[in-house]
């Protein structure tokens, strides 16, 4: 049995809710990081996993660079510089040089106490801007457990709670495994429970569903960068294999074996994503000399896995491949950080991770692969001390927060609508190249309207029992990012990182502004520091 | 997906269960896993990744293969080294040298 803080039995939690000073939802790499810097600050944490902190999201099935960095003064600014034209000039250089001091910080803790083995180069020393998913994430469970951490696997956040004056003070959750509803008092919350692929099977991330974003606007979080939304990966198709860095050794071909003149891996990939609205595409890693392909096997072992099991030789024989959506995971919209401890808008709530915008050392390209894994670890360790001191200001938890989720819990109307309803809607609003990739408002105005009109329903109709009621908060979540991403995409009115509009080809310096974005039933979005642009009713049914 | 259990390796001690981010697993009156939940898989490789008798073996393909494919012939998996090598790869069970101590990728190209 055990006992929390208050005396409370986790073994009857069903009954007794449980208690703790800081509560982390989501137990990927930003979580894991917040949970060890909470509990280092003394705090009393739990972490709730939607999956399995270790091998659940994004990370864990993956390899991924990591913005890893040596303290040269030279290779820092150079590090900074690299990818502020790409961002659109929305990165910040205070931020950027934050992160690369933590980061350097975190991974040497990770090889130091995690023990965490990093190839040794030439030179004799630990390189260490690289990491093996798997093998990083069940050293940082570990971690977690040691430092006393409870975690609660297999246990999705349903809503936030909050006090009477709108402080965040817990959360609910779902345990799968009993079907029962434990409610979670907390002094404050780190919502790290990654970004949205609307499960699109990219790898590891069906889990990744954009809960994080609608709970924290259910709390009257701010979001950012939600138009930066557009990211997809090359995939063979057929598989959930999103590894597009390989592809930087790819020719790509049509059918007939001409060559896809202009597609590339990064900026070609829209050629492909074009081309692939009317017919197939094919790669052949054939640029890869034999060094290097030995080099990429060591890289990503579960690259390879994939190709030895569909008996495909990927440097010699062409494959047909696809696009795969990674919304806000590989893109860099989420929610509006509001200070250097990553707290939020609302008071005890932080965002770490892929649920908070990466605006501010991405700007508006991609964080795939190395930012967001340091952005991950730098940001979940800030939101977790953060969290841990303001639990330690706050005092008292108090004795009855209120609720605060509303779509697919709480239906407006008579419930009767199922997810699976919803979540082929969303998708079918969401995924398609000329609708997210390649943006034109003929397609993403109607595309908005549906997304709206899926949102009337949910609140009108959606919820669930057992365990569709997690699935229902899902379907929910994935609708309201929709929204968020094709608003902010139609007000963005110019072409600036990630985001590409065919009728705006251009950079327009007068939009060199974050685009915040916000709301639930209406939608709101203005310019970091400016008025309110507009507003754009959901079609609310009730 | 999520393709085989087989049987006469599986020790029962339940890891796969646990280790699923999606929960595809339930375990059976004797303690052999079943895939219970076969849409929830996201071929994430993670059950197969833990398993330690390689009993698990998780197809390439993200939708569920017919009973006579390739991907279900445990003898044949076996033969030709595909069940268990992701295990492998990571270096991860009694004896192994970890992965990662050696996972040095390509330098990319610009």
């Amino acid at each position: 049995m055990i006992l929390n803080k208050d005396g409370d039995s986790a073994a009857v939690a069903g009954r007794a809710p449980l208690a703790a000073d800081v509560l982390v939802v989501g137990g990927g790499p930003a979580g894991t990081w917040a949970a060890i810097k909470a509990a280092q600050a003394g705090a009393d944490v739990i972490l709730a996993d939607k999956g399995r902190c270790g091998s659940s999201g994004a990370t864990a099935s993956v390899g991924t660079g990591i913005w890893y960095v040596e303290d040269e003064p030279g290779l820092r600014e150079a590090a900074m510089a690299s990818r502020e034209a790409l961002g659109g000039h929305l990165a910040d250089r205070d931020w950027m040089a934050r992160v690369l001091d933590e980061t350097y910080a975190r991974m040497d803790e990770l090889a130091r106490v995690q023990r965490y083995p990093f190839p040794v180069g030439p030179d004799g020393r630990q390189i260490r801007d690289d990491l093996q998913g798997p093998e990083y994430m069940r050293r940082q469970r570990t971690r977690v457990q040691r430092l006393g951490v409870r975690i609660l696997d297999h246990s999705p956040a349903l809503e936030l709670l909050a006090d009477d004056d709108g402080v965040v003070s817990g959360a609910s959750v779902l345990d799968r495994e009993t079907g029962q509803v434990l409610t979670i008092a907390a002094r404050a919350v780190v919502l790290a429970a990654g970004g949205c692929a609307f499960q699109s099977k990219t790898l590891g991330c069906d889990v990744n569903t954009g809960d994080g974003a609608l709970m924290a606007a259910e709390a009257g979080a701010e979001l950012s960068g939600m138009e930066f939304s557009s990211a997809y990966a090359i995939a063979p198709a057929g598989t959930s294999l999103t590894k597009t860095a390989y592809y930087s050794w790819a020719t790509f071909y049509r059918a007939d074996g001409s060559v896809l003149e202009g597609a590339g891996s990064t900026r070609g990939r829209s050629v492909i994503a074009r081309t692939l609205l009317t017919e197939p595409v094919y790669a052949r890693l054939d640029r890869a000399t034999p060094d290097v392909q030995r080099a990429m096997r060591h890289g990503q072992p579960n690259f390879f896995l994939v190709f030895d099991r569909l008996g495909i030789n990927p440097f010699t024989d062409p494959f047909e491949i696809t696009l795969l959506a990674e919304g806000t995971v590989r893109g860099t919209g989420g929610v509006r950080i509001t200070g250097p401890d990553c707290s939020t808008s609302v008071p005890g709530l932080y965002a770490a991770g892929d649920t908070a915008t990466r605006e501010l050392i991405c700007g508006g390209f991609t964080g795939g692969g190395s930012h967001n894994a340091a952005w991950a670890a730098a940001s979940g360790s800030w939101a977790g001390q953060g969290a841990a001191g303001f639990a330690a200001r706050r005092g008292l938890r108090p004795d009855q927060p209120r609720p605060l989720g509303q779509a697919g819990l709480r239906p407006a109307g008579a419930p009767g609508l199922d997810y699976r309803e919803v979540v082929p809607e969303v998708q079918r609003a969401v995924l398609p190249y000329d609708h997210n990739y390649i943006r034109h408002p003929s397609k993403l105005g109607p595309a908005l309207d549906a997304l709206h009109q899926a949102w009337s329903a949910v609140r009108d109709g959606l919820t669930g029992a057992g365990e569709d009621l997690f699935r229902a908060r899902e379907a929910a979540a994935m609708t309201a990012h929709g929204r968020w991403m094709f608003h902010a995409a139609l007000q963005r009115t110019e072409t600036r990182g990630m985001h590409k509009r065919l009728d705006y080809p251009r950079q327009d310096p007068a939009q060199q502004f974050r685009l915040l974005t916000g709301g639930l039933d209406e939608i709101w979005t203005r310019p970091e520091g400016g008025p309110l642009a507009s507003a754009v009713t959901g079609g609310l049914a009730a | 997906m999520i393709e085989v259990i087989e049987r006469s390796r599986c020790i029962s001690c339940d890891l796969c269960v646990q280790v699923c981010p999606t929960r595809v697993f339930d375990r059976d009156d004797d303690g052999i896993p079943v895939i219970a939940r076969p849409d929830s898989c996201q071929t994430c490789f993670q059950c197969e990744a833990y398993c330690p008798t390689d009993a698990l073996f998780v197809a390439p393909l993200v939708a569920a293969v017919d009973s006579e494919s390739r991907f279900r012939d445990v003898a044949q998996l076996t033969t030709t080294g595909l069940l268990g090598g992701y295990r492998r790869e990571l270096g991860w069970g009694h004896g192994r040298a970890l992965g990662a101590r050696t996972a040095v990728g390509p330098e990319y190209p610009d």
